[in-house]
Protein backbone atom coordinates (compact mmCIF):
# COMPACT_ATOMS: atom_id res chain seq x y z
CA UNK A 1 0.00 0.00 0.00
CA UNK A 2 3.00 2.27 -0.24
CA UNK A 3 2.39 3.24 -3.86
CA UNK A 4 2.72 6.99 -4.39
CA UNK A 5 -0.67 8.51 -3.84
CA UNK A 6 -1.98 10.20 -6.97
CA UNK A 7 -4.96 12.51 -6.64
CA UNK A 8 -8.46 11.32 -7.43
CA UNK A 9 -9.36 14.79 -8.71
CA UNK A 10 -8.75 14.19 -12.45
CA UNK A 11 -11.01 11.15 -12.38
CA UNK A 12 -13.80 12.95 -10.56
CA UNK A 13 -13.56 15.79 -13.07
CA UNK A 14 -13.63 13.30 -15.94
CA UNK A 15 -16.64 11.54 -14.44
CA UNK A 16 -18.51 14.81 -13.92
CA UNK A 17 -17.86 15.85 -17.52
CA UNK A 18 -18.78 12.37 -18.81
CA UNK A 19 -22.01 12.53 -16.81
CA UNK A 20 -23.37 15.49 -18.74
CA UNK A 21 -21.68 14.59 -22.01
CA UNK A 22 -23.43 11.20 -22.09
CA UNK A 23 -26.73 13.05 -22.16
CA UNK A 24 -25.50 16.04 -24.16
CA UNK A 25 -28.73 16.18 -26.11
CA UNK A 26 -30.45 17.36 -22.92
CA UNK A 27 -27.54 19.13 -21.31
CA UNK A 28 -26.04 20.97 -24.27
CA UNK A 29 -28.28 20.83 -27.33
CA UNK A 30 -31.49 21.64 -25.45
CA UNK A 31 -30.22 24.82 -23.75
CA UNK A 32 -28.67 26.00 -27.03
CA UNK A 33 -32.05 25.57 -28.71
CA UNK A 34 -33.85 27.38 -25.87
CA UNK A 35 -31.43 30.28 -26.21
CA UNK A 36 -32.00 30.44 -29.96
CA UNK A 37 -35.75 30.59 -29.35
CA UNK A 38 -35.28 33.47 -26.92
CA UNK A 39 -33.19 35.19 -29.51
CA UNK A 40 -35.76 34.69 -32.22
CA UNK A 41 -38.70 35.87 -30.12
CA UNK A 42 -37.07 38.78 -28.34
CA UNK A 43 -35.18 40.13 -31.31
CA UNK A 44 -38.43 40.36 -33.25
CA UNK A 45 -40.62 41.53 -30.41
CA UNK A 46 -38.30 44.09 -28.89
CA UNK A 47 -35.99 45.22 -31.65
CA UNK A 48 -37.87 48.46 -32.20
CA UNK A 49 -38.52 49.18 -28.52
CA UNK A 50 -35.18 48.76 -26.84
CA UNK A 51 -32.38 51.23 -27.23
CA UNK A 52 -28.95 49.88 -26.68
CA UNK A 53 -25.42 50.94 -27.46
CA UNK A 54 -24.75 53.23 -30.41
CA UNK A 55 -23.73 51.30 -33.51
CA UNK A 56 -24.95 47.99 -32.09
CA UNK A 57 -28.18 46.43 -33.33
CA UNK A 58 -30.53 44.89 -30.81
CA UNK A 59 -29.95 41.36 -32.14
CA UNK A 60 -26.19 41.81 -31.82
CA UNK A 61 -26.66 43.19 -28.33
CA UNK A 62 -28.87 40.28 -27.38
CA UNK A 63 -26.56 37.43 -28.41
CA UNK A 64 -23.76 37.84 -25.85
CA UNK A 65 -26.31 38.47 -23.10
CA UNK A 66 -28.32 35.38 -23.95
CA UNK A 67 -25.14 33.32 -24.35
CA UNK A 68 -24.01 34.46 -20.90
CA UNK A 69 -27.41 33.64 -19.47
CA UNK A 70 -27.07 30.13 -20.87
CA UNK A 71 -23.56 29.84 -19.43
CA UNK A 72 -24.82 30.91 -16.00
CA UNK A 73 -27.84 28.61 -15.96
CA UNK A 74 -26.00 25.58 -17.25
CA UNK A 75 -23.01 25.95 -14.97
CA UNK A 76 -25.47 26.05 -12.08
CA UNK A 77 -27.51 23.14 -13.41
CA UNK A 78 -24.48 20.89 -13.78
CA UNK A 79 -23.11 20.82 -10.26
CA UNK A 80 -26.47 21.20 -8.54
CA UNK A 81 -28.19 18.39 -10.44
CA UNK A 82 -25.21 16.06 -10.15
CA UNK A 83 -24.96 16.50 -6.39
CA UNK A 84 -28.67 16.27 -5.64
CA UNK A 85 -29.00 13.17 -7.82
CA UNK A 86 -26.05 11.54 -6.11
CA UNK A 87 -27.46 12.42 -2.71
CA UNK A 88 -30.96 11.17 -3.48
CA UNK A 89 -29.86 7.95 -5.16
CA UNK A 90 -27.24 7.40 -2.47
CA UNK A 91 -24.30 7.04 -4.83
CA UNK A 92 -22.63 10.10 -3.25
CA UNK A 93 -20.92 7.57 -0.96
CA UNK A 94 -18.71 6.54 -3.88
CA UNK A 95 -17.30 10.08 -3.87
CA UNK A 96 -17.21 10.37 -0.09
CA UNK A 97 -15.43 7.07 0.66
CA UNK A 98 -12.28 7.65 -1.48
CA UNK A 99 -9.41 9.80 -0.21
CA UNK A 100 -10.68 12.98 -1.90
CA UNK A 101 -10.23 16.22 0.04
CA UNK A 102 -12.82 19.00 0.18
CA UNK A 103 -10.64 21.00 -2.21
CA UNK A 104 -10.44 18.19 -4.75
CA UNK A 105 -14.19 17.56 -4.67
CA UNK A 106 -14.82 21.29 -5.00
CA UNK A 107 -12.41 21.71 -7.91
CA UNK A 108 -13.81 18.74 -9.84
CA UNK A 109 -17.47 19.76 -9.54
CA UNK A 110 -16.60 23.39 -10.22
CA UNK A 111 -14.52 22.73 -13.34
CA UNK A 112 -17.06 20.30 -14.78
CA UNK A 113 -19.75 22.97 -14.30
CA UNK A 114 -17.58 25.54 -16.03
CA UNK A 115 -17.00 23.14 -18.92
CA UNK A 116 -20.74 22.57 -19.28
CA UNK A 117 -21.51 26.31 -19.10
CA UNK A 118 -18.80 27.18 -21.60
CA UNK A 119 -19.73 24.39 -24.02
CA UNK A 120 -23.32 25.63 -24.06
CA UNK A 121 -22.12 29.22 -24.48
CA UNK A 122 -19.89 28.24 -27.38
CA UNK A 123 -22.82 26.30 -28.83
CA UNK A 124 -24.93 29.46 -28.83
CA UNK A 125 -22.25 31.37 -30.73
CA UNK A 126 -21.66 28.49 -33.11
CA UNK A 127 -25.36 28.46 -33.95
CA UNK A 128 -25.76 32.23 -34.34
CA UNK A 129 -22.51 33.24 -36.00
CA UNK A 130 -23.87 32.23 -39.42
CA UNK A 131 -26.86 34.50 -39.03
CA UNK A 132 -25.48 37.41 -37.05
CA UNK A 133 -21.71 37.76 -37.21
CA UNK A 134 -20.51 39.58 -34.09
CA UNK A 135 -17.44 41.71 -33.63
CA UNK A 136 -15.11 40.49 -30.89
CA UNK A 137 -13.24 43.66 -29.97
CA UNK A 138 -11.86 42.56 -26.61
CA UNK A 139 -11.65 38.74 -26.62
CA UNK A 140 -9.63 38.52 -23.41
CA UNK A 141 -12.37 40.32 -21.50
CA UNK A 142 -14.99 37.99 -22.95
CA UNK A 143 -12.98 34.94 -21.93
CA UNK A 144 -12.29 36.30 -18.45
CA UNK A 145 -15.97 37.00 -17.81
CA UNK A 146 -17.04 33.65 -19.21
CA UNK A 147 -14.65 31.88 -16.82
CA UNK A 148 -15.54 33.89 -13.74
CA UNK A 149 -19.27 33.76 -14.41
CA UNK A 150 -19.35 30.02 -15.04
CA UNK A 151 -17.23 29.55 -11.92
CA UNK A 152 -19.55 31.70 -9.85
CA UNK A 153 -22.60 29.67 -10.87
CA UNK A 154 -20.73 26.38 -10.63
CA UNK A 155 -20.04 27.10 -6.96
CA UNK A 156 -23.62 28.25 -6.40
CA UNK A 157 -24.72 24.94 -7.90
CA UNK A 158 -22.53 23.02 -5.47
CA UNK A 159 -23.99 24.97 -2.54
CA UNK A 160 -27.55 24.42 -3.78
CA UNK A 161 -26.90 20.72 -4.35
CA UNK A 162 -25.43 20.26 -0.89
CA UNK A 163 -28.16 22.28 0.82
CA UNK A 164 -31.15 20.74 -0.98
CA UNK A 165 -32.59 17.55 0.39
CA UNK A 166 -35.26 17.19 -2.26
CA UNK A 167 -35.66 18.14 -5.89
CA UNK A 168 -38.33 20.66 -4.81
CA UNK A 169 -35.83 22.55 -2.75
CA UNK A 170 -33.35 22.64 -5.60
CA UNK A 171 -36.12 23.79 -7.93
CA UNK A 172 -36.96 26.57 -5.47
CA UNK A 173 -33.32 27.64 -5.39
CA UNK A 174 -33.32 27.66 -9.17
CA UNK A 175 -36.69 29.35 -9.70
CA UNK A 176 -36.56 31.93 -6.92
CA UNK A 177 -32.90 32.85 -7.00
CA UNK A 178 -30.97 31.80 -10.09
CA UNK A 179 -33.67 32.42 -12.68
CA UNK A 180 -34.68 35.93 -11.45
CA UNK A 181 -31.05 36.95 -11.07
CA UNK A 182 -30.19 35.78 -14.59
CA UNK A 183 -33.28 37.38 -16.15
CA UNK A 184 -32.64 40.64 -14.35
CA UNK A 185 -28.96 40.64 -15.24
CA UNK A 186 -29.53 42.78 -18.29
CA UNK A 187 -29.41 40.14 -20.99
CA UNK A 188 -32.38 41.74 -22.73
CA UNK A 189 -31.72 45.40 -22.10
CA UNK A 190 -29.09 47.93 -21.19
CA UNK A 191 -29.56 49.00 -17.57
CA UNK A 192 -29.27 52.61 -18.66
CA UNK A 193 -32.73 52.30 -20.11
CA UNK A 194 -34.14 51.42 -16.67
CA UNK A 195 -35.53 53.92 -14.13
CA UNK A 196 -32.91 54.94 -11.52
CA UNK A 197 -34.37 52.70 -8.81
CA UNK A 198 -34.14 49.57 -10.95
CA UNK A 199 -30.69 50.58 -12.13
CA UNK A 200 -29.60 50.64 -8.49
CA UNK A 201 -31.23 47.26 -7.85
CA UNK A 202 -29.52 45.80 -10.91
CA UNK A 203 -26.18 46.86 -9.53
CA UNK A 204 -26.73 44.63 -6.50
CA UNK A 205 -26.99 41.62 -8.76
CA UNK A 206 -23.58 40.01 -9.34
CA UNK A 207 -24.89 38.36 -12.53
CA UNK A 208 -25.41 41.81 -14.02
CA UNK A 209 -21.66 42.44 -13.99
CA UNK A 210 -21.04 39.10 -15.69
CA UNK A 211 -23.44 39.92 -18.52
CA UNK A 212 -22.33 43.53 -18.88
CA UNK A 213 -18.63 42.73 -18.79
CA UNK A 214 -19.01 39.81 -21.17
CA UNK A 215 -20.76 42.10 -23.64
CA UNK A 216 -17.84 44.52 -23.36
CA UNK A 217 -15.68 41.77 -24.82
CA UNK A 218 -17.69 42.02 -28.04
CA UNK A 219 -18.58 45.68 -28.44
CA UNK A 220 -15.99 47.41 -26.24
CA UNK A 221 -18.98 49.22 -24.75
CA UNK A 222 -20.68 48.51 -21.45
CA UNK A 223 -22.81 50.04 -18.70
CA UNK A 224 -20.06 49.60 -16.10
CA UNK A 225 -16.29 49.76 -16.61
CA UNK A 226 -15.16 46.16 -17.33
CA UNK A 227 -12.38 46.24 -14.74
CA UNK A 228 -14.87 47.11 -12.00
CA UNK A 229 -17.31 44.45 -13.24
CA UNK A 230 -14.60 41.80 -13.28
CA UNK A 231 -13.48 42.76 -9.78
CA UNK A 232 -17.04 42.49 -8.44
CA UNK A 233 -17.77 39.21 -10.23
CA UNK A 234 -14.46 37.76 -9.08
CA UNK A 235 -15.13 38.86 -5.51
CA UNK A 236 -18.55 37.17 -5.62
CA UNK A 237 -16.93 34.04 -7.03
CA UNK A 238 -14.28 34.09 -4.29
CA UNK A 239 -16.85 34.48 -1.49
CA UNK A 240 -19.02 31.70 -2.90
CA UNK A 241 -15.95 29.46 -3.28
CA UNK A 242 -14.95 30.08 0.30
CA UNK A 243 -18.45 29.22 1.53
CA UNK A 244 -18.53 26.08 -0.60
CA UNK A 245 -15.17 24.92 0.71
CA UNK A 246 -16.29 25.47 4.30
CA UNK A 247 -19.44 23.44 3.65
CA UNK A 248 -17.43 20.62 2.09
CA UNK A 249 -14.84 20.66 4.87
CA UNK A 250 -17.47 20.54 7.59
CA UNK A 251 -19.27 17.70 5.85
CA UNK A 252 -22.50 19.75 5.98
CA UNK A 253 -25.40 17.56 4.79
CA UNK A 254 -22.95 15.17 3.15
CA UNK A 255 -21.06 13.48 5.96
CA UNK A 256 -23.78 13.04 8.55
CA UNK B 1 1.34 -4.46 16.13
CA UNK B 2 -1.04 -1.80 14.83
CA UNK B 3 -4.69 -2.74 15.03
CA UNK B 4 -6.50 -2.91 11.70
CA UNK B 5 -9.39 -0.98 13.20
CA UNK B 6 -9.32 0.83 16.49
CA UNK B 7 -12.09 2.96 17.94
CA UNK B 8 -12.01 4.67 21.30
CA UNK B 9 -14.92 6.19 23.19
CA UNK B 10 -16.68 6.91 19.94
CA UNK B 11 -19.86 8.92 20.41
CA UNK B 12 -22.38 10.13 17.87
CA UNK B 13 -25.79 11.64 18.36
CA UNK B 14 -28.48 12.23 15.72
CA UNK B 15 -30.98 14.62 17.25
CA UNK B 16 -32.34 12.81 20.27
CA UNK B 17 -30.93 9.44 19.30
CA UNK B 18 -27.58 8.48 20.76
CA UNK B 19 -26.41 6.32 17.85
CA UNK B 20 -23.04 5.61 19.46
CA UNK B 21 -22.62 6.02 23.18
CA UNK B 22 -18.90 5.59 23.75
CA UNK B 23 -17.81 2.62 21.68
CA UNK B 24 -14.32 1.21 22.09
CA UNK B 25 -12.97 -1.81 20.31
CA UNK B 26 -10.01 -3.02 18.33
CA UNK B 27 -9.86 -5.43 15.42
CA UNK B 28 -6.48 -7.03 14.90
CA UNK B 29 -4.88 -7.36 11.50
CA UNK B 30 -6.02 -10.49 9.70
CA UNK B 31 -9.07 -11.06 11.88
CA UNK B 32 -12.49 -12.06 10.62
CA UNK B 33 -14.60 -9.95 12.92
CA UNK B 34 -18.36 -9.75 13.32
CA UNK B 35 -20.28 -6.73 14.48
CA UNK B 36 -23.71 -7.90 15.55
CA UNK B 37 -26.73 -6.26 17.02
CA UNK B 38 -30.38 -5.51 16.37
CA UNK B 39 -31.43 -2.77 13.95
CA UNK B 40 -30.60 0.62 15.39
CA UNK B 41 -27.79 -0.72 17.57
CA UNK B 42 -25.27 1.61 15.92
CA UNK B 43 -23.42 -0.82 13.66
CA UNK B 44 -23.92 1.17 10.48
CA UNK B 45 -23.11 4.44 12.25
CA UNK B 46 -19.86 2.91 13.47
CA UNK B 47 -19.00 1.75 9.95
CA UNK B 48 -19.91 5.18 8.57
CA UNK B 49 -17.47 6.80 10.98
CA UNK B 50 -14.75 4.39 9.87
CA UNK B 51 -15.32 5.35 6.23
CA UNK B 52 -15.66 9.08 6.86
CA UNK B 53 -19.35 9.03 5.85
CA UNK B 54 -20.25 10.22 9.33
CA UNK B 55 -18.29 12.45 11.64
CA UNK B 56 -18.19 11.40 15.28
CA UNK B 57 -19.04 13.89 18.02
CA UNK B 58 -16.36 12.53 20.32
CA UNK B 59 -13.74 9.82 20.49
CA UNK B 60 -11.35 8.60 17.85
CA UNK B 61 -11.24 6.00 15.13
CA UNK B 62 -8.34 4.75 13.09
CA UNK B 63 -7.72 2.29 10.29
CA UNK B 64 -4.29 0.61 10.19
CA UNK B 65 -3.10 3.28 12.61
CA UNK B 66 -4.35 6.21 10.50
CA UNK B 67 -6.85 8.50 12.19
CA UNK B 68 -10.00 8.75 10.06
CA UNK B 69 -10.08 12.56 10.43
CA UNK B 70 -6.50 13.77 10.80
CA UNK B 71 -5.04 11.29 8.34
CA UNK B 72 -8.15 10.66 6.24
CA UNK B 73 -6.34 9.93 2.99
CA UNK B 74 -4.27 7.06 4.40
CA UNK B 75 -7.23 5.80 6.44
CA UNK B 76 -9.55 5.71 3.42
CA UNK B 77 -6.95 4.04 1.24
CA UNK B 78 -6.71 1.33 3.88
CA UNK B 79 -10.40 0.48 4.05
CA UNK B 80 -12.97 -0.79 1.58
CA UNK B 81 -16.59 -0.48 2.67
CA UNK B 82 -19.53 -2.29 1.14
CA UNK B 83 -22.54 -0.27 2.25
CA UNK B 84 -25.81 -1.85 3.23
CA UNK B 85 -28.07 -0.13 0.72
CA UNK B 86 -27.73 -1.07 -2.93
CA UNK B 87 -26.81 2.15 -4.70
CA UNK B 88 -25.32 2.82 -8.13
CA UNK B 89 -24.71 5.53 -10.68
CA UNK B 90 -27.17 4.98 -13.54
CA UNK B 91 -25.03 6.95 -15.99
CA UNK B 92 -22.30 4.35 -16.33
CA UNK B 93 -21.49 0.73 -17.16
CA UNK B 94 -20.05 -1.78 -14.70
CA UNK B 95 -16.54 -1.32 -16.00
CA UNK B 96 -16.76 2.46 -16.10
CA UNK B 97 -18.02 2.40 -12.52
CA UNK B 98 -14.97 0.39 -11.41
CA UNK B 99 -12.55 2.48 -13.45
CA UNK B 100 -13.89 5.69 -11.94
CA UNK B 101 -13.73 4.19 -8.47
CA UNK B 102 -10.08 3.24 -9.06
CA UNK B 103 -9.35 6.73 -10.28
CA UNK B 104 -10.83 8.31 -7.15
CA UNK B 105 -8.16 6.41 -5.24
CA UNK B 106 -5.52 7.75 -7.59
CA UNK B 107 -5.11 4.42 -9.40
CA UNK B 108 -4.91 5.03 -13.14
CA UNK B 109 -3.78 1.66 -14.51
CA UNK B 110 -5.86 -0.78 -12.54
CA UNK B 111 -7.31 -2.76 -15.45
CA UNK B 112 -5.81 -6.11 -14.57
CA UNK B 113 -7.17 -6.04 -11.04
CA UNK B 114 -10.57 -4.84 -12.27
CA UNK B 115 -10.65 -7.79 -14.69
CA UNK B 116 -9.84 -10.11 -11.83
CA UNK B 117 -12.60 -8.63 -9.68
CA UNK B 118 -15.11 -8.91 -12.51
CA UNK B 119 -14.10 -12.52 -13.04
CA UNK B 120 -14.16 -13.44 -9.38
CA UNK B 121 -17.55 -11.81 -8.77
CA UNK B 122 -19.03 -13.35 -11.95
CA UNK B 123 -19.56 -9.92 -13.47
CA UNK B 124 -17.33 -10.30 -16.52
CA UNK B 125 -20.23 -10.93 -18.94
CA UNK B 126 -21.87 -7.73 -17.69
CA UNK B 127 -18.75 -5.55 -17.80
CA UNK B 128 -20.17 -3.32 -20.50
CA UNK B 129 -23.77 -3.37 -19.35
CA UNK B 130 -25.26 -0.22 -17.89
CA UNK B 131 -25.65 -0.37 -14.10
CA UNK B 132 -29.40 0.18 -14.49
CA UNK B 133 -29.82 -3.10 -16.37
CA UNK B 134 -28.33 -5.28 -13.61
CA UNK B 135 -30.30 -7.35 -11.14
CA UNK B 136 -30.16 -6.45 -7.47
CA UNK B 137 -27.69 -9.22 -6.71
CA UNK B 138 -25.39 -8.07 -9.50
CA UNK B 139 -25.51 -4.48 -8.33
CA UNK B 140 -24.50 -5.67 -4.89
CA UNK B 141 -21.56 -7.56 -6.38
CA UNK B 142 -20.49 -4.40 -8.21
CA UNK B 143 -20.52 -2.65 -4.85
CA UNK B 144 -18.25 -5.36 -3.46
CA UNK B 145 -15.93 -4.83 -6.42
CA UNK B 146 -16.03 -1.05 -5.88
CA UNK B 147 -14.97 -1.55 -2.27
CA UNK B 148 -12.04 -3.69 -3.39
CA UNK B 149 -10.69 -1.70 -6.37
CA UNK B 150 -7.92 -0.19 -4.25
CA UNK B 151 -7.00 -3.52 -2.59
CA UNK B 152 -7.66 -2.27 0.92
CA UNK B 153 -6.10 -4.23 3.79
CA UNK B 154 -9.35 -3.80 5.76
CA UNK B 155 -12.69 -4.76 4.25
CA UNK B 156 -15.95 -3.83 5.93
CA UNK B 157 -19.16 -5.48 4.78
CA UNK B 158 -22.40 -4.02 6.11
CA UNK B 159 -25.02 -6.75 5.76
CA UNK B 160 -23.74 -7.90 2.39
CA UNK B 161 -26.12 -10.85 2.21
CA UNK B 162 -29.40 -9.15 3.08
CA UNK B 163 -31.89 -10.25 0.45
CA UNK B 164 -29.28 -12.19 -1.50
CA UNK B 165 -30.00 -15.67 -2.86
CA UNK B 166 -28.29 -18.74 -1.43
CA UNK B 167 -25.92 -19.36 -4.32
CA UNK B 168 -24.65 -15.80 -4.43
CA UNK B 169 -24.34 -15.75 -0.66
CA UNK B 170 -22.12 -18.81 -0.69
CA UNK B 171 -19.91 -17.61 -3.52
CA UNK B 172 -19.61 -14.24 -1.83
CA UNK B 173 -18.54 -15.85 1.43
CA UNK B 174 -16.04 -18.01 -0.37
CA UNK B 175 -14.55 -14.91 -1.94
CA UNK B 176 -14.43 -13.10 1.41
CA UNK B 177 -12.85 -16.15 3.06
CA UNK B 178 -10.18 -16.18 0.36
CA UNK B 179 -9.51 -12.49 0.92
CA UNK B 180 -9.19 -13.16 4.63
CA UNK B 181 -6.83 -16.05 3.95
CA UNK B 182 -4.77 -13.70 1.77
CA UNK B 183 -4.30 -11.44 4.78
CA UNK B 184 -7.18 -8.97 4.55
CA UNK B 185 -8.92 -8.04 7.76
CA UNK B 186 -12.67 -8.53 7.47
CA UNK B 187 -15.30 -6.73 9.51
CA UNK B 188 -18.81 -7.95 8.92
CA UNK B 189 -22.28 -7.11 10.08
CA UNK B 190 -25.08 -9.52 9.42
CA UNK B 191 -28.45 -10.59 10.73
CA UNK B 192 -27.70 -14.19 9.75
CA UNK B 193 -26.09 -15.32 12.96
CA UNK B 194 -25.14 -18.73 11.67
CA UNK B 195 -23.00 -16.99 9.03
CA UNK B 196 -21.20 -15.01 11.71
CA UNK B 197 -20.73 -18.15 13.79
CA UNK B 198 -19.20 -20.04 10.88
CA UNK B 199 -17.00 -17.26 9.56
CA UNK B 200 -15.89 -15.01 12.36
CA UNK B 201 -13.25 -15.65 14.95
CA UNK B 202 -14.28 -12.73 17.14
CA UNK B 203 -17.55 -10.97 17.74
CA UNK B 204 -18.69 -7.65 19.13
CA UNK B 205 -22.35 -7.30 19.99
CA UNK B 206 -23.89 -3.87 20.12
CA UNK B 207 -27.11 -2.59 21.61
CA UNK B 208 -28.32 1.00 21.86
CA UNK B 209 -25.01 2.40 20.67
CA UNK B 210 -22.84 0.41 23.08
CA UNK B 211 -20.73 -2.69 22.88
CA UNK B 212 -22.38 -5.19 25.22
CA UNK B 213 -20.19 -8.17 24.44
CA UNK B 214 -16.78 -8.55 22.85
CA UNK B 215 -14.99 -11.86 22.78
CA UNK B 216 -13.91 -14.78 20.64
CA UNK B 217 -16.77 -16.68 19.06
CA UNK B 218 -15.71 -19.78 20.97
CA UNK B 219 -15.76 -18.14 24.37
CA UNK B 220 -19.08 -16.42 23.74
CA UNK B 221 -20.62 -19.74 22.75
CA UNK B 222 -19.15 -21.44 25.82
CA UNK B 223 -20.38 -18.71 28.12
CA UNK B 224 -23.88 -18.24 26.81
CA UNK B 225 -24.88 -21.35 24.98
CA UNK B 226 -24.59 -25.04 25.69
CA UNK B 227 -24.80 -28.39 24.10
CA UNK B 228 -28.19 -29.84 24.90
CA UNK B 229 -29.48 -33.40 24.83
CA UNK B 230 -33.19 -33.61 24.15
CA UNK B 231 -34.82 -36.95 24.83
CA UNK B 232 -38.37 -38.14 24.38
CA UNK B 233 -39.22 -40.68 27.02
CA UNK B 234 -41.85 -43.32 26.60
CA UNK B 235 -44.40 -43.20 29.39
CA UNK B 236 -42.13 -42.88 32.39
CA UNK B 237 -40.58 -39.74 33.85
CA UNK B 238 -36.98 -38.74 34.23
CA UNK B 239 -34.87 -40.70 36.76
CA UNK B 240 -33.94 -38.50 39.77
CA UNK B 241 -30.25 -38.90 39.00
CA UNK B 242 -30.73 -36.79 35.85
CA UNK B 243 -33.19 -34.28 37.26
CA UNK B 244 -30.57 -31.60 38.05
CA UNK B 245 -30.73 -28.92 35.38
CA UNK B 246 -33.27 -30.82 33.30
CA UNK B 247 -36.24 -29.02 31.81
CA UNK B 248 -39.55 -30.66 31.06
CA UNK B 249 -40.55 -29.43 27.63
CA UNK B 250 -43.85 -31.32 27.65
CA UNK B 251 -45.05 -34.12 25.41
CA UNK B 252 -42.50 -36.46 26.96
CA UNK B 253 -39.55 -34.31 25.81
CA UNK B 254 -36.85 -33.43 28.29
CA UNK B 255 -33.96 -31.12 27.85
CA UNK B 256 -30.68 -32.02 29.55
CA UNK B 257 -27.58 -29.82 29.53
CA UNK B 258 -24.52 -31.80 28.44
CA UNK B 259 -21.06 -30.28 28.51
CA UNK B 260 -19.51 -32.81 26.14
CA UNK B 261 -20.09 -36.10 24.37
CA UNK B 262 -19.14 -38.07 27.50
CA UNK B 263 -22.14 -36.61 29.28
CA UNK B 264 -24.44 -37.79 26.53
CA UNK B 265 -23.29 -41.38 26.94
CA UNK B 266 -23.56 -41.05 30.67
CA UNK B 267 -27.13 -39.73 30.53
CA UNK B 268 -28.22 -42.47 28.16
CA UNK B 269 -26.62 -45.11 30.42
CA UNK B 270 -28.56 -43.74 33.39
CA UNK B 271 -31.81 -43.91 31.45
CA UNK B 272 -31.10 -47.51 30.47
CA UNK B 273 -30.26 -48.43 34.07
CA UNK B 274 -33.54 -46.91 35.22
CA UNK B 275 -35.37 -48.93 32.59
CA UNK B 276 -36.69 -45.83 30.84
CA UNK B 277 -37.26 -46.29 27.13
CA UNK B 278 -36.05 -43.49 24.87
CA UNK B 279 -38.36 -42.94 21.92
CA UNK B 280 -36.34 -40.19 20.28
CA UNK B 281 -33.30 -38.06 20.95
CA UNK B 282 -31.28 -35.21 19.51
CA UNK B 283 -28.15 -33.35 20.47
CA UNK B 284 -27.99 -29.67 19.64
CA UNK B 285 -24.76 -27.74 19.39
CA UNK B 286 -24.25 -24.30 20.97
CA UNK B 287 -25.74 -21.59 18.81
CA UNK B 288 -24.81 -17.99 18.39
CA UNK B 289 -28.48 -17.14 18.15
CA UNK B 290 -28.93 -18.22 21.74
CA UNK B 291 -25.89 -16.19 22.77
CA UNK B 292 -27.30 -13.18 20.94
CA UNK B 293 -30.74 -13.45 22.53
CA UNK B 294 -29.30 -13.84 26.01
CA UNK B 295 -26.90 -10.94 25.65
CA UNK B 296 -29.60 -8.68 24.23
CA UNK B 297 -31.80 -9.58 27.21
CA UNK B 298 -28.93 -8.71 29.50
CA UNK B 299 -28.56 -12.20 30.94
CA UNK B 300 -25.21 -12.95 32.54
CA UNK B 301 -22.95 -15.59 31.00
CA UNK B 302 -21.30 -18.45 32.79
Amino acid sequence: MSTPAASGFPTLLKKEVARFWKVSFQTVAAPVLTTLLYLLVFSHALASHVQVFPGVTYVEFLIPGLAMMAVLQNAFANSSSSIIQSKLTGNMIFILLPPLSAGEIFAAYLLASMVRGLVVGIGVFAATMWLVPLPVREPMWAIAFALVASGMLGTMGIIAGIWSEKFDQLAAFQNFLVLPLTFLAGAFYSVHTLPPFWQAVSRLNPFFYAVDGFRYGFFAQSDVAPGASLAIATAAFAVLSWITLQLLRSGYKLRH
Amino acid sequence: MTAAVEVRDLAKRYGRVQALGGVSLAVESGEFFALLGPNGAGKTTLISVLGGLALADAGSASIMGHDVRADFRAARRAVGIVPQEVVFDPFFTVRETLEFQSGYFGLRANGAWIDQLLERLALAPKAHANMRSLSGGMKRRVMVAQALVHRPPVIVLDEPTAGVDVELRQSLWQFVRDLNAAGHTIVLTTHYLEEAQQLCSRIAMMRDGRVVALDSTERLLAAFSERVLRVKLEGSSLPPALAGGAVDEGGGWWRLPVADVGHVENALARLREAGVAVANLEVSEPELEEVFVKIMRGEPGR
